[in-house]
């Protein structure tokens, strides 16, 4: 019977199915964060060794700070315990641990598939919610829960359900202009926010394979916001190329095998899926989102959605709740509202690519916010982004040129934005304080984020190319 | 982790008519480096329950009695606990007094956390959920009865309605048993399975 990609990984993984649905399935790759300390105590309270501690990688990120690469500049005392803490755990399990003041440390998110720790075929899970960014390179990724570290810890495997499957195809040539996020944030306001809840999602269409390696990592990041289970997409040539000579990427003869295994991943000419979503990729825009949830989203160039408009009473009452926090009114031009806080970074948008789009735009132009700031994907992005002359750019503009971490897409750090504040952020989440108490917050992509930063207020970044 | 067994609960309902309620509402992010100690449990809704002031916000339906104080079992529209993984959205709900949670869809992580700590996330169509929460608006204080074991839920009208649990899950949680020590009892095949079905090409240590 032909298969699917998730398919075909969820097979090679079972090790134990039982009757009721509940399946043993063994994890290749488990990553970890500050975070995870909840998994370490669990495992130091029952005295429980580490299983396979050269299968767990761990990267210091969400309470990292940004404007420096000090420890001692973390002001708070239970924030810099959680970063030794996390760096005390793994020195004792044997654990790579790449610190703050590691070359290679990053967001997570960045750093798997940028040290080839992230592979096709492989099950990875981490702590962490946007763990389908490594589904990009044709993995089964997905975010896991503190109980669930511990069991991956002490056993290497972890108890599931198999989700359903769900393809989602954008297919047509891309229009200029639009970014692997536009094509994401579309898509969850197509489908909802709970719109793929229960299963896992494949990318597939012409689109989709259009895009850089580093596009459908943003893609299958926010494939929790449509309440995905994990969202990957098959490996292909541009993977191959990505992968190679990858620090933990199969080397030599190892390569040749893999490459084997990874070219029959693709689902089968055939293969069901449970679900099927299709959208028209000629049809697409910049993005933006309005409201408070990632399913708020809309053209740029477009409206604010009026509640008097929407199919439901439940749906208009939401609309309302929504406008009412973020402090748009009903139907006005979303190129009249004004910004202020600009952040770029994330584990969705801090690439290299995503920087390169934002200098484009900021490129001899000046910002017209209160404040502007980037925070590279790793260490490594901002090593070649300073190479490649980009922070030049962003400095003469006026953005702060800042370290990598989660920063102020989560705010963990301290980096925030003010109640009130209104933000155009190239991260993945618009919930309520997300960004701080009373933030508001707008999601878009990189170009956007710099177009909105030059302007002074959220601008179709099609209008500025040059 | 060992739980309290979860069996049978008959307890205060509270209507909470929103859809979407995600993870950074129900515990800000600013809140999760903070161990789990007698504090922990004012983080739940914290920026909703309370102005920014501190002062309770008697709009919201957690400031008012009897659901302050008797509420168990929250009742909630689609895609509760959507976001991020953070298990402390289930533990600062355990911590506040509640033991279950009725909606029509859950963020998938939340639904696999709850288990995990003995709290009971239960799927009823959007049409029940919705009744349910205008039973307790209509009778403020009205109590709902789960019983896992028989794995329905009953409503302050009298009616029950069947949910879905597997065996595995109601095996844990009626007892209040981990899962760690289940999996540890498969040792040999997880074992075998990394001898025998791990490719090559990861080398034999990764």
């Amino acid at each position: 019977m032909p298969k699917t990609l998730f398919d075909k990984i969820w097979d090679a993984h079972v090790v134990e199915a039982r009757p009721d649905g509940q399946t043993l399935l063994y994890v290749d790759r488990h990553l970890l964060h500050e975070g995870s300390f909840h998994g370490f105590e669990y495992l130091a309270e029952r005295g429980m060794p580490v299983r396979r501690p050269q299968q767990s990688f761990a990267v210091a990120d969400h309470f990292v700070p940004t404007t420096s690469r000090d420890l001692a500049d973390i002001e708070d005392d239970v924030a810099r315990s959680l970063v030794e803490r996390l760096e005390q755990n793994t020195a004792a399990a044997g654990i790579l641990h790449f610190g703050i003041r590691d070359p290679n440390q990053g967001i997570v998110h960045v750093v798997g598939p940028e040290q080839g720790i992230s592979l096709p075929g492989l099950l990875i899970v981490c702590g962490d919610s946007h763990t389908a960014t490594h589904g990009a390179l044709g993995a089964y990724a997905f975010g896991i829960g503190a109980s669930e570290v511990a069991h991956v810890l002490a056993t290497q495997t972890l108890w599931q359900i198999k989700p359903k499957t769900m393809r989602i195809t954008v297919d047509g040539a891309r229009p200029d202009g639009v970014t692997g996020k536009d094509v994401i944030l579309a898509i969850i306001a197509h489908v909802s926010a709970a719109g793929a809840t229960g299963h896992a999602v494949e990318f597939a269409g012409s689109l989709i394979r259009d895009l850089s390696m580093e596009e459908r990592m943003t893609v299958c990041n926010m494939t929790i916001e449509a309440g995905g289970r994990t969202g990957m997409i098959a490996p292909d040539d541009k993977t191959f190329a990505y992968i190679k000579g990858r620090p933990h990427a199969p080397q030599g003869e190892d390569w040749e095998h893999a490459l084997a295994d990874w070219q029959a991943l693709p689902s089968d000419a055939g293969a069901m899926f449970d679900a099927e979503v299709s959208l028209d990729g000629t049809a697409l825009q910049p993005m933006m989102t309005w409201g408070t949830s990632p399913e708020h989203a809309t053209p740029i160039a477009g409206r604010v959605p009026r509640p008097d408009d929407a199919a439901t009473p439940e749906k208009a009452e939401e609309i309302r709740e929504a406008l009412d926090y973020i402090g748009l009114t009903a139907g006005q031009d979303l190129q009249d509202v004004s910004v202020d806080v600009v952040f770029i970074g994330s584990c969705t948008n801090s690439r290299i690519e995503d920087l390169r789009a934002a200098a484009a735009i900021a490129e001899g132009r000046k910002v017209q916010v209160q404040q502007a700031m980037i925070s590279p994907g790793s260490f490594l992005v901002k090593q070649q982004a300073e190479k490649e002359g980009l922070d030049r750019i962003f400095k003469e503009a006026g953005f702060e040129w800042r370290e990598s971490g989660c920063s102020m897409c989560v705010g963990m750090n301290g980096d925030l934005i003010k109640a009130g504040q209104r933000s155009a952020s190239t991260s993945n989440r618009n919930f309520r304080g997300r960004q701080g108490p009373g933030a508001r917050t707008h999601l878009v992509s990189p170009a956007s984020a710099a177009a909105a930063a030059v302007t002074g207020r959220f601008t179709d970044p099609r209008s500025l190319a040059r | 982790m060992p739980q309290k067994p979860f069996t049978q609960l008959t307890a205060v309902g509270v209507p909470l008519d929103r859809a979407n309620v995600d993870t950074d509402q129900l515990i800000p992010a600013r809140f999760l480096k903070y161990p789990r100690d007698e504090k922990y449990r004012t983080y739940l809704f914290h920026d909703l329950r309370l102005r920014p002031d501190g002062s309770e916000n008697p709009d919201f339906v957690l400031s008012n009695e009897p659901y302050k104080s008797q509420g168990k079992i929250l009742i909630a529209d689609r895609n509760f606990g959507c976001g991020s993984s953070r298990e402390s959205a289930v533990y600062v709900l355990q911590d506040w007094g509640f033991r279950a949670v009725i909606a029509p869809t859950f963020g998938d992580i939340f639904f696999n956390n709850s288990f995990k700590n003995g709290f009971l996330p239960i799927r009823l169509p959007s049409d029940v959920c919705a009744k349910l929460r205008q039973n307790l608006h209509d009778r403020i204080g009205a109590e709902i009865a789960i019983n896992a074991e028989a794995q329905t839920v009953t409503g302050p009208d009298g009616v029950a309605h069947p949910f879905e649990l597997d065996d595995f899950r109601k095996y844990c949680l009626t007892r209040g048993l981990d899962d760690i020590d289940f999996t540890l009892e498969a040792t040999a095949k997880i074992d075998a399975f990394e001898r025998e079905r791990r490719p090559s090409w990861l080398g034999h240590n990764a």
